[in-house]
């Protein structure tokens, strides 16, 4: 027999939740045996890499974007953001290797897949806005050149690379926001579904 | 309902063997540690790029003739910009892929017109100049064939004329207002004013620098600086970096199609939007791998997977 | 400004950098260092043994 309480939204929902991700799953204690290879920590590394993108990011925003031209400890924190982007990048590139000959979309975690080359299209573009908006020579000459190229596809009706101040919303809000969201669907999946088997081999 | 039957390449076997300890929180707190680490060691040793932002200002100072040309070309509408066609103006279709006008079909939205945006709108913001303002009233009404002609005469005499003295020294007769409105407009650049007039037109508060943006893309300072730190189209640029820093290397194969033809040949006057075009269809050939016959099985042939589980292998 | 002088870059890379050409192809030799690093370092990842979880025999 279903009570009121049973059938209250907020009941169904947390049902459905603790259902579909159990807490051993999403913070599990064990693992398979297969899991065994260094390729394994490249999505973790990703994802701390991620988190320091982020850190370092937010300390630039707390000054505003002229901060690292003029002082020694901006333009020092403006290193560590860069870096973290190619530690991040590095990683995720990595990963994707490892996952594709891993075929680790086997066995319904096409999601995942996707997830992940989404993922990665998000990054270049994340990418892509912080380097035009570096206010210097460089992002000038970026957006200058990257206008044809978006242009020509006809979304520089809607995205103007020229244009500071979009660019600037599109890097440290639109598209953080969009990456952080992807990765946790990217990873959450990656715990409901269990890391991916090995081929069966003699078949 | 039948069973469909078992395919390696979209099905996973179940897995019955064993388990090992596993700590995911302490795992994940290591490759923060590891990986904030690096990032300071790599700061500390490599620093980052900051090549000063080019001004309208210091392009005209440099090279006060290749401001001048330029801003001639946004008058007469020759430049870059004024040529560009969507979404800037309609002065072309913009590039197509076949026969699909996409630039054209999303509108003009970001509007210049540079004979007004670049030359006469900045210039009538500059008061007390008795000779310039009627230099523009003349500009005004005058027919457009007269300014043609103007203009023809005048940007003859610009290619072969100097600058000394701190002015722009031009023979060029039968030039109408123009030497004057040049002459105007050149100073006010040199002195740094066009760059704000250029962003101010909207009001007091900006974000936008497309108009100060353009306007230095259709003159040869930004490029030829360009040029020398390997930042060209045709040098790959898109990859590289100023000075010797590592650049966004993860664009190399945007940046390829560029250099190989037909894109850089054949299909080259509408090499960008080819190129946007069959990056995206590989991108979507990367996201559905896993539903596409032949590459979804490359993983299972290739065999590296032996590497990546050759623990689990050893032990079955 | 103490911090400008103990974090400034031991490695200078403010200079134009070199560039490899190999026919069409165009590389800033850091990039090729990044890209060579990425292929090693994936390389690496696939041959060395994984410490810790080696051979575990006994069941959970
Ligand atoms: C922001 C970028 C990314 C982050 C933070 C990230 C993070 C992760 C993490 C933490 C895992 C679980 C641990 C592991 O197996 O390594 C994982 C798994 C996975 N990732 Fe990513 N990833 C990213 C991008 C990508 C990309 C670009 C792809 C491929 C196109 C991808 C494909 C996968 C797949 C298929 C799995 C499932 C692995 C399995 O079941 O064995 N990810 N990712």
């Amino acid at each position: 027999m279903t009570t009121e309480i049973d059938r209250q939204w907020t009941t169904r929902l947390r049902k459905r939740v603790v259902e579909t991700l159990p807490p051993d799953k999403l913070l599990p204690d064990t693992q398979p045996a297969y899991v065994a290879s260094w390729i394994y920590v490249f999505g973790v590394t990703t994802l701390a890499a991620l988190a320091i993108v982020i850190l370092t990011g937010c300390v630039l925003a707390m000054k505003g974007p002229l901060w690292w031209h003029l002082s020694g400890t901006g333009h020092f924190v403006n290193s560590l953001h860069l870096w973290s982007v190619e530690i991040f990048f590095f990683a995720m590139v990595i990963h994707l290797w490892g996952k594709f000959f891993m075929a680790a979309w086997r066995g319904g975690r096409q999601l995942t897949w996707i997830t992940g080359v989404v993922l990665f299209l998000t990054s270049v573009g994340a990418g892509f806005t912080g380097y035009v908006s570096q206010t210097n020579y460089d992002s000038q000459w970026i957006s200058t050149q990257a206008k044809d190229g978006i242009n020509a596809t006809g979304g520089g009706a809607f995205f103007n690379v020229l244009n500071l101040g979009q660019m600037l919303m599109w890097h440290i809000v639109l598209l953080p926001l969009a990456a952080v969201a992807l990765t946790a669907v990217h990873v959450i999946y990656v715990r409901i579904k269990g890391v991916v088997p090995p081929f069966e081999e003699g078949k | 309902m039948a069973k469909k039957a078992f395919n390696p390449d979209i099905d996973a076997p179940e897995y019955k063997g064993k388990y090992s300890p596993y700590d995911i929180i302490k795992e994940g707190t290591i490759a923060v540690v590891v990986v904030a680490l690096l990032t300071v060691v790599l700061a500390v040793l490599f620093s980052s790029p900051d090549e000063k932002a080019v001004t309208i200002k210091s392009w005209s100072n440099a090279t006060p003739m290749d401001f001048a040309a330029t801003a001639m070309t946004e008058l007469d509408g020759s430049s870059g910009t004024a040529t560009y066609g969507p979404p800037y103006n309609n002065a072309a279709t913009g590039q197509q892929v076949g026969p699909l006008t996409l630039a054209k079909w999303m509108g003009i939205n970001v509007n210049v017109n540079t004979a007004n945006d670049f030359v006469v709108a900045p210039l009538s913001t500059l008061a007390d100049q008795p000779a310039l303002t009627s230099a523009l009233t003349t500009f005004a009404s005058a027919s457009s064939s007269r300014r043609a002609n103007w203009e023809a005469n005048y940007s003859k005499g610009l290619s072969s004329g100097s600058f000394s003295n701190g002015v722009l020294q031009v023979a060029a007769a039968n030039a109408g207002p123009l030497p004057e409105m040049l002459g105007a407009l050149t100073a006010m650049a040199r002195s740094g004013a066009l760059d704000q007039a250029l962003v101010t037109q909207k009001g007091f508060y900006t974000t936008d620098y497309t108009k100060p943006l353009l306007f230095m893309a259709d003159g040869s300072f930004l490029a030829n600086k360009a040029q020398v730190q390997h930042l060209s189209g045709d040098q790959w640029g898109m990859m590289n970096e100023t000075g010797s820093y590592p650049g966004q290397a993860w664009l190399w194969l945007y940046t390829m199609w560029y250099q190989v033809p037909p894109f850089s040949t054949s299909w080259g006057a509408n090499a960008d939007a080819l190129v946007w075009a069959f990056m995206m269809l590989l991108t979507l050939l990367l996201a559905l791998t896993p539903w596409i016959p032949g590459l979804r099985s490359i993983p299972r042939k290739v065999k590296v997977y032996r590497l990546i589980w050759r623990e689990h292998y050893k032990n079955m | 400004m103490g911090l400008t002088e103990l974090f400034g870059a031991v490695f200078n890379l403010d200079h134009v950098g070199r560039y490899i050409h190999w026919g069409f192809i165009q590389l800033s030799v850091s990039n090729a260092i990044v890209i060579g690093l990425m292929i090693a370092i994936f390389i690496a990842a696939l041959f060395l043994p994984f410490p810790g979880r080696r051979s575990r025999r006994e069941g959970k």
